[in-house]
């Protein structure tokens, strides 16, 4: 790989497989800015907040910290699989999306967020994102299933999670329909100078939708706080990224609306956390929207009726082996001296969290038909 | 005649035009699915599996797997359209619309009326629709009445294997735009399929169960529903003329009021919330121009007024039942 070694590490393999080498190869390299061969002060911010991020990459978490990030992100595997059980019981129906792999993006993103004034739109791949809030899994999971005590009374369901509590505004099925909504919920940051930001996440498919530069354009224009995050895990439903588009370096694609560009390593939580702490001091500093490529892989199909033949067996199982994002930040917890046992209990206290959500949410009752006719409009029809 | 389901139905009809017709193109996310990766050329075939094997034959270049862009997909194929070609484009979910709305709605509508008769728009827009399947609120709407008020489509909504060919065969061979509506809960459904060049007339209805004593006109997977409630009637003594219109526009209006007309009761069953729906449709068509033949009020069986839930109970409840229509044949017997 012509890759420069330090990054060609850090990225996760698909997303190096995936793309063509002559224009990986050119990335790291100063850009030839129209022939010029010193980069202009503007071409230096776009690429400023990456080049603070080269040079201080790993967040340095206190050992309670990283004791933390572990236990978020193996409740959000362990509730994933759950989740996954219970849809192959026939308890869950519909269309249900897990976030294995990914978890060190929710994880270390939402860690740096300013809790109760920053707010968080996402798409449907929606679980992990709320149990990085810290949100009840048994609500959570009793959603899944389509419950009364669910958190949208199991009327939205896996796509559609939401928390006004957390200024989490959902779980959107419309690919791409979030970022705009996320542009306005910057908006009303901006206009109540609250000093919040928005944290929008969409996947590198929706990355294609019309909406996404609209909302780009507007961002960087009205210096909107925001954070567009694009969860890259190399495809989109069946669809590998080097087929459905034209830049695959998507950090680049805000470049032609002057909104800085950060590349990021999503299988490593601390990675996550470092890149977030400088994209959301730029924000939150007023100089406007940043967008973050979060590279990671989903382990499991696009939904669970996923045939998977679109990637070959060795390709997950590489990832899982070399990248999990959860075995690497257990290493590091036993090179600081956790004992065998107390990961093991952690574990074992995480399974029994989340064996509970799974009889709650198996166990509570279904929504009553009246609820049919409820919360259509605030007032009535 | 070949025993095949819907999915089957319209993946062979639409190979065997790409076959005889060059300029039949296919547009969407996912159709070829995987191809060019290491799973190979055509791992999935579209999720609801109409387009299997497509790729294979016809090659990337005829069958295009997109980008998720719809206003981009939609009027990509209605340009082709324009220049000659008859692309037929899926919609993964109708809900879709929503986001390609523009295209649909104020260009393919409009170019024929728009450039005074001067141009055609041979696209086939196939708009995957429908409740029943715990999709929640974005991904299970029947959004073919919307499409129906739009002058200048055609809206083709086909129940069987046979009509699906037949619809389809119409679509790819006419010149005008046309919005072909699948249900995901019929994709399965088997039934008889003629050999060859079959082809449905637009405007044409399916009378679906011959009774004489009720009038149930029902749209989409509802006419499955329609004929096992006048099954049941029918051991009962009661006789149903169940009326499939298999297109909404253009929309056979004499079907429907000669049957009215002889039986005098009408029941109409849409998938839709009841307002500005096919049913409120019908029940204008023929309070208007056959007032006088009702012997009953028309009856609605519709689903509520609110969004489809993700609850498979209240989903359940949401979706109009037998029962439900069952109990409205009734009660425009019982009336007065
Ligand atoms: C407007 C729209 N188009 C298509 C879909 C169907 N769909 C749902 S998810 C998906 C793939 C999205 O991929 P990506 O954005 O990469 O997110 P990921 O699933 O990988 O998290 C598609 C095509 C949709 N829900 N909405
Ligand atoms: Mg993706």
């Amino acid at each position: 790989m012509a890759k420069p070694a330090p990054k060609a590490a850090s990225k996760p393999a698909p997303k190096t497989a995936a793309k063509p080498a002559p224009k990986a190869a050119s990335k790291p390299a100063a850009k030839p800015a129209r022939g010029k061969s010193v980069e202009s002060d503007e071409d230096f911010a776009l690429r400023s907040l990456q080049m603070a991020h080269e040079d201080n990459k790993r967040f340095d978490a206190s050992d309670e910290q990283l004791l933390h990030f572990y236990e978020q992100m193996l409740l959000i595997r362990r509730f994933e699989e759950r989740a996954g059980q219970l849809y192959g019981l026939g308890l869950i129906g519909g269309f249900c999306h897990l976030y294995i792999g990914q978890e060190a993006v929710a994880v270390g993103l939402q860690s740096a967020l300013t809790e109760g004034l920053d707010s968080v739109i996402t798409g449907y791949r929606d679980h992990g994102h709320m149990l990085a809030y810290g949100i009840d899994p048994n609500v959570i999971m009793a959603e899944l299933t389509g419950r009364q005590a669910g958190i949208s009374k199991g009327k939205g369901g896996s796509m559609h999670m939401f928390s006004t509590e957390h200024r989490f505004y959902g779980g959107h099925g419309i690919v791409g329909a979030q970022v705009p909504l996320g542009g306005g919920l910057a908006l009303a940051h901006k206009y109540r100078e609250d000093g919040g930001l928005c944290l929008a996440y969409f996947g590198d498919g929706a990355a294609n939708q019309g909406q996404v530069y609209e909302t780009f354009n507007m961002a960087a224009l009205w210096n909107l706080p925001i954070v567009f995050v694009i969860e890259n895990n190399g495809y989109a439903m069946g669809t590998a990224v080097k087929r459905s588009s034209a830049e695959t370096e998507f950090y680049r694609r805000g470049t032609a609306f002057r909104i800085p560009g950060m590349d990021v390593n999503g299988m490593d939580v601390l990675e996550v956390r470092a890149a977030a702490e400088i994209a959301f001091a730029h924000v939150r500093e007023g100089k406007g929207p940043v967008l973050m490529e979060l590279n990671t892989y989903r382990y499991r199909g696009h939904s669970m009726s996923d045939p998977g033949k679109y990637r070959t067996r060795e390709e997950v199982q590489d990832q899982r082996e070399h990248n999990d994002p959860i075995e690497r930040i257990k290493k590091e917890l036993a090179e600081r001296g956790k004992t065998e046992d107390e990961i093991k209990a952690i574990d074992k206290a995480i399974r029994a969290r989340v064996a509970e959500a799974a009889d709650f949410a198996e166990n509570s009752p279904e929504p009553d038909p009246a609820e049919l006719y409820t919360d259509v409009l605030v007032e009535s029809y | 005649m070949a025993i095949m389901t819907i999915r089957d139905a319209i993946n062979e009809t639409i190979r065997e035009a790409m076959r005889r017709d060059k300029d039949v193109i296919m547009l969407g996310e996912d159709i070829a699915g995987g191809a060019g990766t290491a799973g190979g050329q055509e791992a999935i075939g579209g999720i609801w599996g109409t387009s299997v094997g497509l790729v294979g034959e016809f090659g990337p270049e005829r069958v295009i797997d997109t980008p998720i862009s719809e206003s981009a997909i939609i009027g990509a194929a209605a340009g082709a359209a324009l220049a000659g070609k008859r692309p037929i484009a899926e919609l993964m979910f109708s809900d879709f619309i929503g986001v390609c709305g523009d295209q649909l709605i104020n260009q393919i509508a409009k170019f024929r009326y728009m450039f005074g008769g001067n141009t055609r728009c041979p696209v086939v827009v196939r708009l995957i629709y429908g409740a029943g399947m715990n999709s929640g609120a974005q991904h299970s709407q029947a959004f073919y009445n919307l499409l129906t008020a739009i002058p200048g489509l055609k809206v083709a909504l086909p129940t069987t294997p046979a009509d699906a060919k037949g619809l389809m065969n119409e679509a790819l061979m006419g010149d005008d735009p046309v919005m072909f509506f699948e249900h995901k809960a019929l994709f399965g459904k088997k039934g008889e399929v003629p050999e060859g060049l079959h082809r449905v007339p637009f405007g044409h209805a399916r009378m679906a169960r011959e009774g004489g004593d009720v009038t149930i006109v029902a749209f989409g997977r509802m006419v499955s529903f329609a004929e096992k409630a006048a099954d049941a009637l029918a051991e009962q003594g009661i006789g149903c003329d169940v009326i499939d219109p298999r297109t909404t526009s253009p929309l056979d209006e004499e079907a429907i009021l000669d049957s009215v007309e002889q039986t005098g009761r009408l029941v109409v069953v849409d998938e839709s919330p009841p307002r500005c729906s096919m049913a409120t449709d019908i029940l204008a068509l023929v309070s208007e121009k056959a007032f006088t033949s009702l012997d009953a009020p028309p009856q609605m069986v519709t689903a509520p007024h609110s969004p489809v839930p993700f609850s498979k109970e209240l989903e359940r409840a949401w979706v109009p039942s037998p029962d439900a229509i069952t109990a409205a044949v009734r009660r425009t017997l019982d009336w007065g």
